[in-house]
């Protein structure tokens, strides 16, 4: 079985270290091996530093993937912004020869070099291409009778042409993945737009970023779903404590409980959910495990 | 009377039309449908107008650069997706946010978050309780990225000196 380089990046293991746990005992069920990427940094945040320095961006993303190249192993990421970052660096650095020289020229002042010997991975197309027939051995039909609000985010998917993963426009693997665990994904209004947290708004702007949280928080309360199911720690963070944030600054209440995909295929495995790290939320999960239980019950 | 249009429209990386047209020709196809304008979540809500950014651009105005307008994209590229003469907008923008940086136009929260990228090698760094929720998941403490590992951070800190960012970031 192949190994991969597990990348963490910044929020992951520093904000939500449950989705490293889950991810790591969920792999672990799939039989698949993960490899610490020891020294990585943050990937680094396309829309933050790749907006200040294209340059700064690329040689960093270089040095992270040559960990993974150390590794002898391909990368998987639980962030779109991380996979964002890595994927479209990975990409350019293969394909420009002049880019590859320049970055190499910066990396030999610390003695590591980018050969372009590794592929970069989302998790959760990984899981949907290469084990979705485990997923459903696994997971059973156990969330049967569960309402689950699917966000894609952006950096998954987009640039279309880039990343040729699904239609941006209408996705489908990852509501796949939810109903081959005997869930309902929700339709909701505008699904596919965009958490709000990206491109360095959420850091400067965030009654921005928060804004757009709400409308989403709006059409996904409409939809009656029991959480909603993200792939991203980015988002996951932004839906988490931006509905914190929201409640505070503006008295608005919510409480749709978050999930990453990690965590939810970890409780789909009947892994025990502290591990899982589903209570250190911001927003109390408690009403999502015990929909949980009332199903199973059943 | 000087033509502006004539007069900013330089091709020499000296212009940000230039820089940018040198960059990749894509914004040359733009004709000013407004699709990127229409599809983008951030201008439904603030006076950010993708379309009349990329117009500024194409004529030669510079004075964008220390307009709030260009950080209030939060890169979902949905414009550029959908622009049918692929102008790839989001990649302006990002060249933008560039050139507004080199020229001194960078937010103080942006200069704080990218200050504690260059100390720890994270933008969202460990803190005590996370360390204490990391240790009851059964994970070490510290993850294994830079944190753990004092001679990768000087290594990454070589790197955002010999790229020029420390200096940049200020």
């Amino acid at each position: 079985m192949t190994d991969y380089s597990l990348f963490l990046g910044c929020i992951v293991p520093n904000r939500y270290p449950g989705i490293e746990s889950a991810t790591k005992m969920v792999f672990n069920k799939l039989g698949v091996g993960l490899k610490d990427m020891l020294g990585a940094s943050c990937c680094p945040a396309p829309g933050v530093v790749g907006s200040f320095s294209e340059e700064t961006w690329l040689t960093v993303a270089a040095r992270n993937l040559a960990i993974a190249e150390e590794n002898h192993a391909d990368v998987v990421t639980l962030c779109n912004g991380c996979f964002g970052t890595l994927f479209e660096a990975n990409s350019t650095l293969k394909n420009e020869e002049e880019a590859r020289k320049a970055v190499n020229m910066f990396l030999s002042k610390t003695g590591k070099r980018y050969k372009g010997s590794v592929e970069v991975h989302h998790f959760a197309k990984l899981i949907y291409e290469k084990h979705l027939d485990q997923v459903k051995q696994l997971g059973g039909q156990s969330l049967t009778g569960v309402k689950i609000a699917v966000h894609y985010g952006c950096h998954l998917l987009r640039p279309r042409t880039l990343k040729k993963i699904d239609n941006p426009e209408k996705p489908g693997f990852v509501d796949e993945l939810v109903h081959s665990l005997g869930a309902e994904s929700v339709d909701y209004r505008d699904k596919h737009m965009c958490c709000g947290a990206g491109g360095g708004v959420r850091s400067s702007n965030l009654e921005v970023a928060l804004d757009m949280t709400r409308e989403k928080l709006e059409n996904i309360r409409a939809s009656q779903a029991d959480c909603i199911l993200n792939v991203c720690a980015f988002c996951h963070l932004q839906f988490d404590r931006g509905q914190r944030e929201l409640a505070e600054k503006m008295g608005l209440e919510y409480n749709i409980p978050v999930v990453h995909l990690s965590q939810l295929l970890g409780l789909a495995f009947g892994l025990n959910p502290r591990l899982l790290g589903l209570q250190a939320h911001a927003i109390s999960t408690q009403p999502f495990l015990r929909k949980l239980a009332e199903v199973s019950s059943r | 009377m000087p033509d502006p249009v004539q007069e900013g429209r330089s091709e020499t990386d000296e212009t940000v039309f230039g820089e940018i047209v040198s960059r990749g020709r894509n914004l040359l196809k733009c004709i000013q449908c407004g699709a990127c304008t229409g599809s983008c979540p951030s201008g439904r809500r603030t006076q950010l107008r993708v379309r009349r950014l990329m117009e500024k651009v194409l004529m030669g105005f510079e004075d964008m650069l220390n307009s709030d307008d260009l950080w209030l994209c939060t890169t979902c590229y949905v414009c550029f997706d959908r622009c049918p003469r692929d102008a790839q907008p989001t990649s302006v923008m990002k060249r933008l946010r560039n050139i507004a940086v080199r020229k001194g136009f960078m937010k103080p929260a942006h200069q704080k978050v990218a200050r504690l990228f260059c100390e720890t090698g994270h933008l969202v760094p460990i803190n005590d309780e996370v360390k204490a929720v990391r240790k009851s998941l059964g994970l070490s403490e510290l993850p294994p990225t830079v944190h753990s590992h004092p001679e990768s951070l000087k290594e990454l800190q070589i790197l955002l000196d010999v790229t020029g960012f420390r200096r940049l970031i200020g």
